[in-house]
């Protein structure tokens, strides 16, 4: 198969978890609650990212048995998060055939320059990013679906709002540009200027954009669908909160119809309590995920 | 004088020849493929809105949530009504949630078509494909890319139900009087000849 065919198919995947939550789960009994409560993909990992940032030390992709067990037990597709730049965790889930793979901030990374050459994969790749630049770049090696890094862990939305509004609100400003600018652009961001141009014909970018990082009430998700995101992740928000599975229904109404007030009280009731959640400017600066 | 009739369609009044059911999954992309015939499309997420189309496309996605979610949205009984008078069209989740049976206790399909299905039947997402493949609808025939996301089979198919497309010995396409069913995403390739033979339905 030509390297556009498989391209296709990847982002085909991205495109059939559209209007879907993808959840974080530690444990095959997380997984079968989060597929029972209407997931369209779960996240197989170790910690959830608030257990990684509390207990510190290097994070590594999850354990063989523990991803194996969850893809057990889920019909759903089933991801899981590599360190950034280590294509040979990569290369061990793609040959356990993981459905999808989350190149991720949230991991310690593994390369301090090089992200990991996408292209080279059958399985498909999801990258963060905090701007449309770092979007953009990571689509240009490879990478089939961007979310927003948000900061992972904090159950504080603030950080995933200013990286999607940073994402569209660059994205609308290329519109008005003329070819030279794009052309001028282009060479900022250090990305091909096709790739660019594309990028501003379509109005969003060229492969699904979803949200993640700081997602904990029905309500974030639907603050996040209307910024532009095309679907959501949740990471510690469901398994760090009172009531799991309750929660994690809510959340998967409030993302299909994210623009109806009506159903996100109704699904917003009776909730139990969400996670804490951090100050993020009481994150220390060299503690923050986002920067990796 | 002469009164002067103007006779105002509210836009939440108007009927559309074609739905997209829009629970989850990629229904902006059968939205772009419709608007390509030349046809707006209505994005169906509630029983109100299903009124307000005169056919239906269950596109693909993940069939354990929209499943979850046409019970949620009390969607289920309105849908299978629809089916029995009007022109529904699945493409892969949307096939499983039309068919018989679905081998799976976690998806109760419509059973609006005579065949059974198995969901991810060709495997995981490294065992997606596309393949070229020549397609004749209604006397037109097209060379098009039919794109396998972890994709179901159909494993039987009855009496009455016409099979209208192949691939490797598999059903790939098929049709029992107003329900079309195909096992891949016509909406990922260029063509269209697929949506527009569903118009024609």
């Amino acid at each position: 198969m030509k390297n556009s065919d498989n391209y296709k198919i990847k982002v085909g995947l991205a495109e059939m978890l559209k209007g879907g939550v993808i959840m974080d789960v530690t444990t095959p009994e997380q997984a079968k609650i989060a597929e029972d409560s209407g997931a369209v993909a779960v996240m197989a990992l170790e910690k959830v990212p608030a257990d990684i940032r509390k207990e510190g030390g290097v994070a590594r992709m999850a354990a063989i048995e523990v991803i194996e067990q969850i893809k057990e037990v889920v019909s759903i597709p089933v991801m899981a998060k590599v360190r950034i730049g280590h294509f040979a965790e990569a290369q061990m889930l793609e040959a356990m055939e993981v459905d999808f793979i989350d190149e991720s901030e949230v991991l310690t990374p593994a390369d301090d320059k090089y992200h990991i050459d996408k292209w080279d994969f059958k399985v498909p790749f999801v990258c963060g990013c905090r701007n449309l630049g770092e979007a953009l770049r990571r689509i240009s090696e490879g990478a089939a679906m961007i979310r927003t890094k948000g900061e992972a862990g904090s159950g504080n939305i603030v950080e995933a709002v200013r990286h999607m509004r940073l994402v569209m609100g660059h994205i609308r400003k290329l519109q008005n540009m003329n070819p030279e600018e794009l052309k001028s652009e282009a060479r900022e961001m250090g990305v091909d200027v096709e790739l660019v141009k594309k990028t501003a014909e379509l109005g969003k970018l060229p492969v699904p954009n979803f949200a993640a990082g700081g997602i904990a009430t029905p309500a974030d998700a639907s603050l996040m669908m209307q910024l532009g995101a095309e679907s959501v992740f949740v990471g510690s928000g469901i398994f760090k909160s009172d009531d799991p599975a309750v929660r994690a229904k809510a959340i998967v109404q409030a993302t299909t119809h994210f623009r109806d007030p009506k159903v996100l009280i109704e699904v917003s009731r009776h909730l139990g309590g969400a996670m804490k959640g951090l100050d993020i400017n009481k994150i220390p600066e060299d503690e923050l995920l986002q920067i990796r | 004088m002469v009164e002067k009739k103007i006779k105002l369609v509210r836009t939440d009044e108007k009927i559309y020849e074609v739905g997209i059911l829009a629970l989850q999954g990629d229904f902006e992309l059968h939205t772009q493929a419709l608007k390509r015939t030349g046809h707006e499309s209505l994005l169906v997420k509630t029983p109100d809105e299903l009124k307000r189309v005169k056919r239906l496309i269950i596109p693909g996605g993940e069939s354990t949530t929209v499943n979850k979610l046409v019970d949620i949205y009390n969607l289920r009984r309105p849908l299978i009504e629809f089916g029995r008078k009007n022109p529904v069209w699945g493409t892969c989740a949307g096939l499983i949630m039309l068919a018989r049976d679905s081998n799976d206790p976690r998806v109760q399909p419509f059973e609006l078509i005579d065949i059974d299905a198995a969901r991810n039947a060709y495997g995981r997402q490294v065992h997606s494909f596309s393949k070229k493949s020549k397609i004749s609808l209604n006397g037109r025939s097209e060379e098009i890319e039919l794109v396998f996301i972890r994709a179901p089979k159909i494993t039987r198919v009855g009496d009455n139900v016409q099979v209208l497309a192949e691939l490797d010995g598999e059903i790939v396409m098929a049709r029992e009087k107003n329900i079309l069913v195909s096992a891949f995403h016509p909406e990922l390739s260029e063509s269209t000849l697929i949506h527009e033979y569903f118009l024609t339905m």
